[in-house]
């Protein structure tokens, strides 16, 4: 069941920026125990929320999104741990973000709210996990964006990670990977119902830029092979149009995949979370020297690439295995042969969830 | 010693060798690490913590369930994600023989490693020479496979690793040959089923 925590402290952002106090919503799993060591923490990518697993009563459509590995018997057993997810500050799903109410104006913040950052995320989460109690997680969990977060963690805080697992990960974007995301923005910001941001009052919604963010994303999470053995190039109608309707299944799946985002799913959000994505770098501080910037962290990691992923290359996480090593931490490297591309870090394979079902196994509590 | 190392012992004798020449606490690297039961007997018996690494899927998810660091990685895209001397020992725990770019990865193993350890099957013995003498492709308990299924593709004989170690630059400092479990001394390369190097730069 999903909650809501509030905190009336400021929140200063890595941006400078500070923010007036905020809300994040947040859903747990399992029970604490007494010694408050079986707390896990899992933290969302782009598109997702708290809601990470399980289904609400009369919802039993919405099921959690990494319902798979999370639940009761599931790798992650919370019969045995205590697991929490949070929905990012930034978010549209029930945490603080442009849609809610700017103290200021009394108005949605729409387009003033400030560019929330992977540090600024692990900042209002830890100050979640101060408010359940934690002061140590047993481990924290994420994939992608989410997997960021895990990393980041065990460098702002070291000695409140006792393992991290850092999925589908890049200790930074490429320059690719960037103008991946500067096109999704575009596609937004060009949008003439963007209006700066400030659309909710206007009663309208850059669906248009949405859409096509979307489906540019879309195309990045799914390999060549996964697509090509989804839909090859079969048709959607007889026969080929000549025109510039839908031909082909792909096109159709990706205008699906584009409404039913645009449907749900905040621009001013998206916006931020690609920005979150964009300047995670955090070799940054320290002449681009991941091992360097890795030495503080405390955590055993284990650290999951997928063959087939071209979005954050396997390649990405080797640098990343590679700081660690350098840093003498304690690593557990995979590299798993699915065809799912970036994608696949959300899907069961025997290979992968009885590697993170062993490794949950070996964590004393 | 518990039972369940005797076991492993009796298994894998080699192992017993390595350990010897692992100093207590050393760091260590295995690899083609298998399930890690080679650096779960050293941690047991020289509390040496270790790193394997494994590219075999089902021994990467039985090193995980062990409880041993594991890298899943190709040995024959070579060591480069180690720094020079990160390690006090390199281990090749009969691996070699199924590697294909060897001069590299000793190389690379003596970059990484102050000390590397290298055990294979040793080609040499008298019962792989009579079956080549008879006519056939040698079959045995250390080489268990059919010369169309073998993973093996560089079979050598002690004096052959011997003359490679010469070549490039690599001082043997020991070395053991085994035959079921037992150390021979007597005419090594004719009698020791399996063979263990101790190796380091010159």
């Amino acid at each position: 069941m999903a909650q809501k925590a509030r905190f009336d402290a400021p929140l200063k952002l890595r941006s400078g920026t500070e923010l007036p106090g905020f809300e994040l919503a947040y859903e747990a799993y399992g029970e604490l125990n007494a010694a408050r060591s079986n707390a896990v923490l899992v933290c969302h990518a782009l598109n997702a929320s708290h809601h990470v697993a399980g289904t609400y009563a009369g919802r039993e459509d919405e099921v959690g999104w990494w319902d798979n590995l999370v639940g009761p018997g599931k790798p992650l057993d919370t019969r045995r741990f205590f697991v929490v997810g949070v929905n990012n500050l930034g978010g549209c799903h029930g945490s603080t973000g442009p849609m809610s109410p700017n103290p200021a104006t009394g108005k949605p913040w729409g387009g003033d709210f400030p560019v929330v950052t992977v540090e600024d995320w692990v900042e209002s989460q830890a100050r979640l996990a101060d408010r359940l109690g934690i002061e140590r997680f047993a481990a924290v969990m994420g994939g992608s964006l989410g997997a960021m977060q895990a990393l980041q963690w065990t460098l702002s805080y070291p000695e409140r990670i006792r393992h991290s697992l850092v999925i589908a990960a890049t200790a930074r974007l490429s320059a690719q990977n960037i103008a991946f995301n500067e096109v999704a923005r575009q596609a937004i910001t060009t949008d003439p119902d963007f209006n700066g941001g400030h659309y909710y009052d206007k009663g309208v919604v850059p669906v248009r830029g949405l859409r096509i963010a979307r489906m540019i994303g879309h195309i990045t999470y799914l390999s060549d092979e996964a697509m090509m053995g989804k839909f090859g190039r079969q048709l959607r109608r007889a026969a080929l149009g000549f025109d510039f309707d839908i031909d082909f299944e792909v096109e159709s799946y990706l205008r699906y995949q584009g409404d039913k985002f645009s449907s749900y799913f905040d621009a001013n959000t998206y916006l931020r979370i690609t920005k979150a994505l964009d300047y995670f770098d955090p070799a940054a501080d320290f002449d681009g020297d991941l091992s360097a910037a890795v030495a503080r962290a405390k955590a055993a990691f284990l650290v999951v690439s997928f063959k087939s992923d071209w979005r954050f290359a396997p390649a990405r996480s080797r640098e990343l295995v590679k700081a660690l090593l350098d840093a003498r931490k304690i690593v557990s490297y995979l590299e798993i042969d699915a065809p799912g591309g970036h994608d696949a870090f959300l899907m069961d394979d025997a290979r992968y969830f009885g590697a993170l079902r062993a490794y949950f196994g070996n964590i004393e509590l | 010693m518990t039972s369940s190392e005797q076991a492993l012992l009796a298994a894998r004798p080699d192992f017993a060798a390595v350990a010897r020449w692992v100093s207590q606490r050393a760091r260590v690297l295995d690899l083609g690490c298998g399930d890690g039961a080679l650096l779960r007997y050293l941690w047991e018996a020289r509390e040496a913590p270790g790193y394997g690494v494994e590219i075999d899927d089902a021994e990467v998810v039985a090193c995980v369930r062990n409880d041993i660091n594991v890298l899943q990685l190709d040995l024959e895209s070579g060591l480069s994600l180690f720094r020079d001397g990160s390690f006090d020992t390199v281990i090749l725990s009969e691996t070699l023989q199924t590697i294909r770019r060897i001069e590299q990865l000793m190389r690379e193993m003596l970059r990484v490693g102050r000390e590397a350890i290298v055990s294979f099957p040793n080609f040499g013995h008298w019962s792989a020479r009579m079956q080549v003498l008879l006519g056939r492709m040698p079959v045995s308990e250390e080489l268990p496979y059919e010369w169309y299924n073998t993973p093996n593709v560089h079979l050598c004989t002690t004096t052959d690793f011997e003359d490679l170690c010469r070549k490039l630059g690599i001082l043997i400092r020991e070395r053991v040959a085994l035959h079921q479990g037992r150390q021979i001394s007597f005419l090594p390369n004719l009698l020791g089923s399996i063979a263990v190097y101790r190796c380091a730069m010159v």
